[in-house]
């Protein structure tokens, strides 16, 4: 399943970057504390939050997730999607809950990595 | 809710990206790719010469030239009307076409792309900015200009790759080291991450394994974000890259730790509320810190300062 199957899917909105529509997503994590997500998101995996601040893209960036999807609607600010789509790091948003979304990715098919 | 990207974000997000060589069209300049010195051929020069000329040098067109100012074109369709309405006996300068397309030598490539698309020509001679006839641009012409620069790009850019990851071959000494200093400012979230994001690009380019640059990405970043946090007046961030190992050094001037035990407990923080809302101060920088290092160092004296340091081992651990 790709990042860019997943945004079809769950019909998220792209708010930066370019959803890959190649390469698999291999896994996701889901937190809201950076230094967990620091710790145990692997490259190439989705991650699920509710934060929406600039350092989510530094994050995503050094670890070199797939993606962000931020959930309940929570909004980045212009800064941060610049930033984002500078890095080259993919934020996604929607208005469902972390846990609604990481209910969909599993039915999807996307597992913890 | 249907919530997605319209196709019109869409293309205009392809638009922005325009290709390397699009953007060398609007970079190279026409007299960086036009054939100098053309054949040429004067006003006064009979048809039956100008027939030889075509034939013997199997072109379909000379720019007409008087005193090396271009004054007219005169291609092989202009040849055989001639012939047809037998005006072979005539000079050039009679029956040349005189509203010649031309292009400047000092414009970008894109001009002569445009001209040749609208015109449908198959050769545009090229002047500098006093008429001079300097040189004539074909299609071909462009399409070799482009590719050598392709080429002479790629070349420096594997030079520039080759160099960077065998900079601790080719530099010779008893210890080499690469040392890169970033000022890390106090409460500054919005660029927390950059100096991290630096350090993570520099190890790339020195050919560092990628699980070695996630390890010291990570705790670089740990050690970056407790500067912002917590020191009083931000800090320095110190990366040693030497061959065998990568030294992360993160120093401020206070406040300093009261129990360092206590500190590297995981989930123990002092982060504020407003921090802790922002994802951070979870207690567990410190423990990432560990978790990602060969070795790691704290040491804290109150109202002095804090000086950590993370040792990666890149012989023992290096290929994992």
């Amino acid at each position: 399943m790709t990042l860019n199957e997943i945004v079809s899917a769950l019909q998220l909105k792209v708010l930066a970057g370019r959803p890959d529509a190649q390469s698999a997503v291999t896994g996701g994590y889901a937190a809201d504390l950076l230094s967990c997500v620091m710790a145990r998101a692997r490259a190439g995996s989705v991650w699920v939050t509710l934060q929406a601040h600039v350092n989510v893209v530094a994050v995503a960036s050094l670890l070199g997730l797939a993606g962000v999807i931020i959930t309940e609607g929570a909004q980045p600010d212009t800064a941060t999607c610049q930033k984002a789509e500078a890095e080259g790091v993919v934020l996604l948003s929607t208005r469902e809950t972390t846990f609604a979304v990481v209910a969909a990715l599993a039915r999807l098919g996307v597992e913890a990595a | 809710m249907v919530d997605r990207v319209t196709p019109d974000e869409d293309s205009s997000a392809a638009a922005a990206r325009v290709t390397r060589s699009q953007e060398l069209v609007y970079e190279l300049r026409i007299g960086e790719v036009m054939t100098c010195d053309p054949i040429t051929v004067a006003p006064d020069c009979l048809l039956t010469e100008l027939k030889e000329i075509l034939r013997v040098r199997r072109i379909s067109g000379v720019p007409v030239v008087d005193q090396g100012c271009l004054v007219g074109i005169f291609s092989i369709e202009d040849l055989i009307v001639a012939l047809a309405r037998g005006e072979i006996g005539a000079r050039v300068g009679d029956l040349m076409t005189r509203q010649v397309v031309s292009v400047y030598a000092d414009e970008s490539v894109i001009q002569a792309v445009n001209k040749f698309a609208r015109y449908g020509y198959g050769r545009l001679p090229v002047v500098d900015r006093e008429g001079n006839l300097v040189g004539i641009i074909t299609q071909g012409d462009v399409v070799r200009g482009l590719l050598r620069r392709l080429e002479v790009q790629w070349h420096e850019e594997e030079i520039h790759r080759y160099r960077a990851s065998h900079i601790f071959e080719d530099i010779e000494s008893d210890q080499t080291g690469l040392i890169l200093r970033y000022r890390v400012a106090a409460r500054d979230f919005v660029h927390g991450g950059e100096a991290s994001s630096k350090v993570k690009r520099a190890l790339e380019r020195v050919g560092a394994a990628p699980p070695m640059v996630r390890r010291v990405a990570v705790a670089t970043y740990e050690a970056e974000t407790n500067l912002i946090i917590h020191a009083d007046d931000g800090g320095h961030l110190t990366v040693e890259i030497q061959p065998d190992r990568i030294r992360v050094v993160a120093q401020d001037t206070g406040p300093g730790i009261p129990d360092i035990q206590q500190a590297l407990q995981a989930g123990f923080s002092t982060a504020p509320d407003w921090i802790r809302e922002l994802g951070f101060g979870a207690g567990m920088g410190l423990n990432n810190i560990r978790t990602c290092a060969d070795e790691m160092n704290l040491e804290s004296r109150v109202g002095v300062g804090t000086r950590l340091e993370a040792v990666f081992h890149l012989r023992e651990r290096g290929a994992t």
